[in-house]
């Protein structure tokens, strides 16, 4: 049985890896999950420099999912590199750093300061909807999606993904926008934008009014749109949006992405990745599928 | 060893008061490595109500292999909870958090101080603490849940909003009213109560842990979701902020802004 995918000429021993900021850099979980059974861990987004993220209560539980607004806080790029990278790297797993930014130098600085690292992939977050700079701002207007897209590969070492926001009314135009740039691989989806009022306090149930949707509740969409971006462009994708179980995660390779991501999932069961691991396997064995790449897009 | 996530069963459930319930659970992996001052994150059943539930240790039952835990029904999750009987299973993950530090206090007196829901992790703590304790209570009427259970372990006080039990008043008045004093405090309660008592350990100049509360996603440390703002620069985070169930949720009370 073959579970082994390539993304951009990197292999990784099956499809499963984190979604970025549910995971920290994997060793919050290492003593829960063994990292080395999983394709590759995405770490939680790394700026050029520190970031103190919003104000509490950052979360809120919703029906079937939830809501956040962290808003990227993170130790900046020198601290992950001296402190995240190394431990990661003593793990048999593909890294991908999460790389965030409020301007395009910051992106640029950040990709520069890890191009001699030892790192797998860089995924750009273009699409995080709880900052006010940067963020969300790139990745909702198709002449800025390309346009960062381009600044990045031109400064990248590394093979380059672009995290795509479903808060736009089309998904295939920025898509296709990132594709023009130069992307190498598209992730999506990032966090539907949402609200929640606590009628109690009357008062908004996170500080920042507003905060990104994520868990199964947001599944149907998800799928919808990793459908959608695989029919219009020829990238390979990393799929995720309430990936709870292996078999939400066949769903999305069904649909057309190449690997998947696990995400919220890791808080209703810090043992959610690897058990989506031995769940793909299962259903391999059961419906003797040889490779998985055969499952991939196989639904038309 | 660390925290782990099982499936365990409930003991028993007993109701202590209009929305207090105490529950036992047998978890010995748990049990074992447990301190006073850690929580567990709870599991609902139903699988729309994703977030883990975090509740304080109210006691450590290290010969039966058992938790105690007392909470109050804030909404749905801790409702199915409270329905829970013994032989009922529930998905468990812990311990989580650091713990009072307990060690260094023979001969002291030391204040463990609860304000409402606050209340049930400072049973623990009153059991193992080698010193003296003075046990100041703060609720808001008469319902007085585990206030018997305090006295087994030293020298009890109570506060009520409504001057129903003790004294009228917070538990800062109670500390007035009955003229007490003490070499350390440990407290867990609302914050405006924390606050309160941070200011006290300032004038006094005496140590103070608090032991705080957020909403909380992972319990592990890894999501940035329950920070508080620290006074200097985290070691870990590498800005003013500390993650309360992972480096928390016991702070020095110096180390941290409310």
């Amino acid at each position: 049985m073959n579970t082994k995918v390539t993304l951009a000429g990197v292999e990784l021993k099956n499809p499963v890896m984190t979604a970025s900021g549910t995971f920290g850099s994997g060793a919050e979980y290492g003593d829960m999950v063994d990292l080395n059974k999983l394709g590759a861990v995405v770490t939680k987004g790394v700026a050029n420099i520190p970031w103190p993220g919003n104000p509490t209560p950052r979360i809120a539980e919703t029906w079937g999912g939830m809501l956040n607004a962290i808003g990227l806080q993170n130790p900046g790029i020198d601290v992950f590199i001296e402190r995240d990278i190394p431990f990661l790297r003593q793990y048999d797993t593909k890294i991908i750093v999460n790389v965030c930014g409020k301007t395009t130098e910051d992106y640029v600085e950040v990709v520069e300061r890890l191009s001699d690292q030892p790192v797998d992939l860089l995924e750009i977050n273009i699409s995080c909807p709880n900052v006010k700079e940067g963020g969300i701002a790139f990745g909702q207007d198709p002449k800025a999606v390309e346009a960062i897209t381009r600044e990045v590969k031109r400064h990248a070492k590394q093979p380059v993904i672009m995290k795509l926001s479903p808060n736009v009314t089309d998904i295939t135009v920025m898509a296709k926008a990132a594709e023009a740039g130069g992307a190498d691989i598209l992730s999506l989806i990032n966090t539907l934008t949402g609200m929640k009022i606590d009628i109690h306090k009357r008062t908004f149930a996170l500080a920042n009014k507003t905060g990104g949707m994520s868990g199964p509740a947001v599944k149907p969409v998800a799928v919808r749109m990793v459908y959608q971006v695989a029919q219009a462009v020829k990238l390979p994708i990393i799929g995720m949006g309430g990936i709870m179980n292996a078999d939400d995660a066949i769903e999305f390779i069904l649909a057309g992405a190449t690997a998947v991501s696990v995400g919220t999932a890791n808080f209703h069961d810090p043992y959610a990745t690897e058990k989506v691991v031995k769940g793909i396997e299962q259903y391999m064995e059961k419906y003797q599928i040889e490779d998985i790449s055969s499952l991939i897009g196989a639904v038309r | 060893m660390a925290q782990v996530k099982l499936t365990a069963a409930v003991a028993s459930q007993e109701k202590l008061a209009e929305g207090i319930y105490s529950m036992w659970i047998k978890a010995e992996t748990i049990a074992s490595q447990a301190r006073p001052g850690q929580f567990v994150s709870l599991y609902s059943k139903d699988g729309a109500r994703l977030l883990p539930r975090p509740i304080s240790l109210c006691e450590i039952d290290r010969e039966q292999g058992q938790i105690r835990l007392v909470y109050r029904i804030a909404g749905a999750g801790t409702e199915e909870f409270s329905h829970y009987q013994a032989g009922d299973l529930i998905d468990v993950l812990g311990p989580l958090g650091n713990g009072f530090p307990v060690d260094g206090l023979e001969g002291k007196t030391a204040f463990l101080i609860g304000g409402g829901i606050g209340i049930p992790p400072m049973l623990e703590l009153a059991k193992e603490l080698s010193c003296q304790v003075q046990a100041v209570l703060g609720y808001r009427d008469n319902s007085l849940f585990l206030k018997k259970e305090f006295e087994n372990y030293g020298s009890v006080y109570v506060a009520t909003e409504d001057g129903s039990a003790g004294t009228k008043g917070n538990v800062l008045d109670a500390i007035r009213e009955n003229g007490l004093h003490a070499d350390i405090i440990f407290a867990c309660g609302p914050t405006p109560m924390l606050k309160a008592l941070k200011a006290y350990a300032g004038e006094q100049g005496i140590p103070c842990y608090l032991s705080l509360e957020e909403r909380m996603a992972c319990g592990i440390g890894a999501c940035l979701a329950c920070v508080c703002q620290s006074k200097e620069i985290d070691s870990h985070s590498h800005v003013h902020n500390k993650r309360i169930c992972k480096d928390g949720p016991v702070f020095a009370a110096e180390e941290v802004e409310l």
